[in-house]
């Protein structure tokens, strides 16, 4: 083992733990002091995407929207320089109409691309769904994680996931960006992934208890980390390149999906080494938490396994 | 070494061609078409409508490919370019609007449609291509909620009037009888009178928990719905407006239309292709069309007569028509229910119908002094007319009216003084079936609400398809070039693994699926992440080289290394693909029905597809190095 270049991660590991540290409060206090731009999906109200025919004049479509009788109506930009998207609050399910009338009454050519109306009732049931499910979600991930483990490594793994949810919200929360049903699946497809991520790395940790006798915690927690680089370094970036065609070729429609999932990709890998490996180092892992039900140790000598050399990984 | 044995080749090229063969439809694309069919089921469209058509567009200089009658008694036309199809839909209707007479409803309904171009070989296989959700093929989606708890206390009103009724006519006075937070309260004057009101209650209204009690010297009964009475109300209600939105969907001629319950007390309207919102709301949320009517006395004057066309042709054929009354008994706002079901002594069909209590009421009024007469059902249908007004500056309007069109459903003699519950007998099955059905597609059991509404312009929907398909060839390329480049050789059996993971979850997806923009936003993230298996392997393999094991027992050893870690990692996902499916609605199940195909799919082509190219290419033979 003496000649392993072995990637010393636990020794930044309270480095990263400030850092996480400072990324949940930051992200909190964001929530807190800004909050979600929570899109229409979870508001209810009425939105309408407008095609001009030439692009129009922001301010002139929103004084004649107050000039009919609409002072709530928000109006902004939207994609194409000819796209506008007009918001209003209230639950009448007939404002899209009433509105593209309004606005099409002059010489303009507008036409509606799309229009939503989410009666309140329905904006609520979905915030609530929406939170129960990732709660859930979380229950199960850290029941199995526990009987497919031990309860450390689902500590772990939970803490790794709340940690990106909260800092993908904590991002939202911060750019302002509109948070809807799509940026929901998102956070979910991130739950996904960064535990996809933890378990892999989890996996490698169990494996190396079980078979590396010579070795303190701290450094098969790192050995185990330095073997599993490689593949995650691979993964997230395929997956990032594909996020990253989403986010530029994909549409309107899907761009802030495409970003929440590309925050999450990154802080999904930084979390399955700096929160998730690190928890386990700290809720004292031992040889004995992993004992095998089963023996399956084939005694496995790895000599001289090359490392990768190790790049610390920026949290963003 | 790492050889598979034949059948498992043989096995691995069926999964490979019938995911090709069942993917093979989504490269076809659709013709922009126009459907045009008949306002009700029996109204067809026939060779002389079809020629019509054809001249419509012709006159109109709208090429078409080709114009056919098809089975279920639509014609549909295939167009060459998207930008005809709302000139070829004008062009049709203003045809038919000349053609018809003055005062008549428009007998077609033309809408817009897309025609798949599958090949006639693989339609007879069952391939289809994969069903466009709403935001990819543009249209309007709506949920409405039917209020319950207006149904619930209707029925407590009801229950209420009977046992005012049942209390009249056993004689007692002094009785309050009121109605409070879904309580029912009768208030008596003597004990016996509670007793012999509970024995009323009990038998008028056996659905009710009763109460009995005496409070500050009031014998008092209270009596409230049970809880399972109160969810047969709801469901009731609920499957009722069902019914008479499917009912009202139809005339809208959409091409697939989606009337679906989605909870307890929701339901969901999606209507592709459809762009007049306005129209859809109207038809949607219009009201009763049921009206009772005795025949008209042969000597009735004719102010008082009315005549009707019967609805079946047979009837129709044989007296051409007949005369009704001009005052309607009750109209479709009475009908709580109607059932078909048989008679239980002669086993004949019949359909039940149930009243509320006013109809009833009137019912019971109209019909004890004239049994032996016969009792009529119209049904009116709301017809869309299209007009041209000349305004005074000389421009030509159009305008739509909706007219009624009543047609006779049933004719029936009264044998008895009719009540709340009551039948009709001597019909044939279908015939009872077809009666009860349009008896409830009269009115809404509960009033509905619109509480979500979502339109997509067709432009848009276009847009987002171009964009997603974009995206996945972009975001494939890259993820091919990255694993060639880093993996050489392995890269080579993982891109074709991944080619193959693609056509297997469009083939997956493709009968039973609806795709949409999060859907292809699921493929494309699957694609990204379906290499991991594959990246996995492939670095437990460099580690087992490393460690010095000859390459045949590595590349066996780092599948069979790395298939747990698979396993674990893939099933987490799984959950929280599932989780997913279950808290979402319409988009983002579709998402998390293609991750979890993906998921699937990727796990069997990563493992298995891989494995057998690498075998092919290293299996059974000396190897001194592997690419990789």
């Amino acid at each position: 083992m003496s000649d392993l270049k072995v990637v010393n991660f636990m020794g930044y590991a309270r480095i990263a733990a400030i850092a996480s540290v400072i990324f949940i409060v930051v992200s909190i206090g964001a929530l807190a002091v800004k909050g979600l731009s929570l899109g229409l999906d979870f508001t209810g109200g009425t939105s309408i995407e407008l095609e001009y025919a030439q692009a129009p004049n922001l301010e002139k479509v929103r004084s004649e929207l107050v000039g009919a009788g609409y002072p709530s109506a928000v109006v902004v930009a939207y994609g194409a320089d000819t796209d506008i998207m007009v918001r209003i609050q209230g639950d009448a399910a007939n404002l899209a109409e009433e509105i593209s009338a309004v606005l099409n009454n002059g010489q303009h050519d507008v036409t509606i691309k799309q229009s939503s109306f989410i009666g309140p009732q329905i904006g609520e049931e979905l915030r609530d769904d929406g939170g129960l499910g990732m709660l859930f979600a979380l229950a199960v991930v850290m029941v199995y994680v526990a009987l497919r483990f031990q309860f450390k490594f689902s500590v772990g793994a939970v803490a790794a996931l709340v940690h990106d949810v909260i800092v993908v919200l904590g991002v939202f929360a911060i750019l302002g960006l509109d948070f809807d049903l799509t940026v929901l699946a998102a956070i979910l497809a991130v739950i996904g992934y960064s535990l996809n991520d933890t378990i892999v790395v989890y996996d490698r940790v169990r494996e190396n208890f079980r078979i590396v006798r010579d070795m303190d915690v701290p450094g098969i927690i790192n050995y185990s980390l330095t073997q599993t680089l490689g593949r995650t370094l691979m993964t997230s970036g395929t997956t990032i390149v594909v996020l990253l065609a989403l986010f530029f070729v994909g549409g309107e429609m899907i761009h802030n999906f495409a970003t929440a999932l590309l925050i999450g990709v990154c802080v999904g890998t930084y979390s399955s080494i700096y929160v998730a490996s690190a928890i386990l180092l700290w809720m004292k892992v031992t040889h004995e938490d992993l004992m095998p039900p089963k023996v399956e140790v084939e005694g496995e000598e790895f000599d001289d396994l090359e490392g990768i050399e190790g790049q610390e990984r920026p949290p963003f | 070494m790492n050889r598979y044995p034949l059948w498992k080749y043989l096995l691995l090229l069926v999964v490979l061609g019938l995911g090709i063969t069942y993917a093979l439809p989504n490269i076809y694309a659709p013709d922009p078409a126009v459907q045009v069919s008949g306002y009700s089921a029996d109204l067809k469209v026939d060779e002389r409508a079809l020629k019509q058509i054809e001249k419509a567009l012709t006159d109109a200089n709208i090429a078409y490919k080709s114009a056919v009658l098809e089975e279920s008694g639509s014609a549909l036309v295939r167009l060459t370019a998207l930008d005809d199809q709302l000139k070829a839909q004008k062009a049709i209707e203003d045809r038919f609007g000349v053609l018809k007479r003055k005062n008549e409803g428009d007998k077609y309904i033309v809408a817009l449609n897309s025609a798949q171009t599958t090949p006639q070989w693989l339609r007879d296989l069952g391939a289809s291509p994969m069903n466009l959700g709403l935001d990819l093929a543009g249209g309007v989606h709506f949920v409405l909620e039917v209020d319950t708890p207006k149904a619930v206390t209707d029925r407590l009103l009801d229950s209420e009037d009977v046992v005012k009724k049942a209390i009249r006519e056993a004689r007692i006075f002094d009785v309050k009888v009121s109605i409070e937070k879904g309580v029912l309260t009768v208030q008596a004057p003597t004990e016996e009178a509670q007793l012999q009101l509970s024995n009323i209650l009990r038998d008028e209204l056996p659905r009710m928990q009763r109460k009995s009690s005496t409070e500050n010297g009031q014998f008092m009964i209270r009596a409230k719905l049970a809880e399972d009475a109160i969810h047969e109300i709801e469901d009731h209600a609920v499957s009722q407006n069902l019914t008479t939105l499917r009912n009202r969907v139809n005339e809208l001629g959409v091409a697939e239309p989606l009337v679906q319950r989605l909870g307890r007390n929701r339901i969901i309207v999606e209507l592709p292709g459809v762009q007049d919102t306005a129209r859809a709301k109207k038809v949607i949320g219009k009201t009763a069309n049921l009206e009772f009517r005795l025949e008209a006395k042969p000597d009735a004057g004719f102010a008082q007569r009315e005549k009707f066309s019967h609805r079946q042709e047979d009837m129709q054929a044989m007296t051409g028509g007949s005369y009704l009354e001009r005052r309607p008994i009750i109209t479709g706002e009475s009908v709580t229910n109607a059932t078909r079901g048989f008679d239980p002594e002669t086993s004949q069909p019949q359909v039940n119908i149930s009243l509320d209590a006013d109809g009833g009421a009137a019912m019971h009024r109209a019909t004890r002094s004239n049994v032996g007469r016969r009792l009529g059902v119209l049904f009116i249908e709301y017809r869309p007319s299209t007009r041209k007004v000349k305004e005074a500056d000389g421009t030509i309007r159009t305008v739509v009216d909706t007219i009624p069109m009543k047609n006779i459903i049933s004719l029936a003699t009264v044998q008895s003084a009719l009540g709340r519950e009551f039948r009709t007998t001597g019909l044939s099955e279908a015939e009872a079936g077809e009666l009860a059905l349009l008896l409830r597609a009269g009115a809404l059991a509960a009033p509905m609400v619109f509480v979500e509404e979502r339109t997509i312009g067709p432009s848009l929907g276009k847009e987002n398809i171009e964009l997603g398909v974009k995206s996945i060839k972009l975001g494939m390329i890259l993820v091919v070039i990255i694993m060639l480049l880093y993996y050489r050789v392995f890269g080579i059996a993982a891109n074709i693994a991944l080619a193959f993971n693609v056509a297997l979850i469009a083939a997956i997806m493709s009968p039973f699926a609806t795709l949409t923009l999060p859907g292809l936003a699921g493929i494309v993230l699957t694609v990204g992440m379906a290499v991991d298996a594959n990246v996995l392997i492939f670095s437990r393999i460099k580690e087992e080289l490393k460690a010095g094991m000859p390459p045949q027992s590595a590349i066996s050893a780092g599948f069979d290394r790395a298939f747990t870690t698979i396993l674990d990692a893939n099933i987490t996902t799984l959950i929280v693909a599932l989780i997913l499916f279950g808290i979402g609605s319409g988009p983002i199940k579709g998402f998390a029905v293609t991750l979890s195909i993906g998921i699937l799919t990727s796990m069997f082509t990563a493992i298995v597809v891989t494995r057998a190219v690498v075998n092919l290419i290293y299996g059974g033979r000396q190897v001194k190095k592997l690419s990789i």
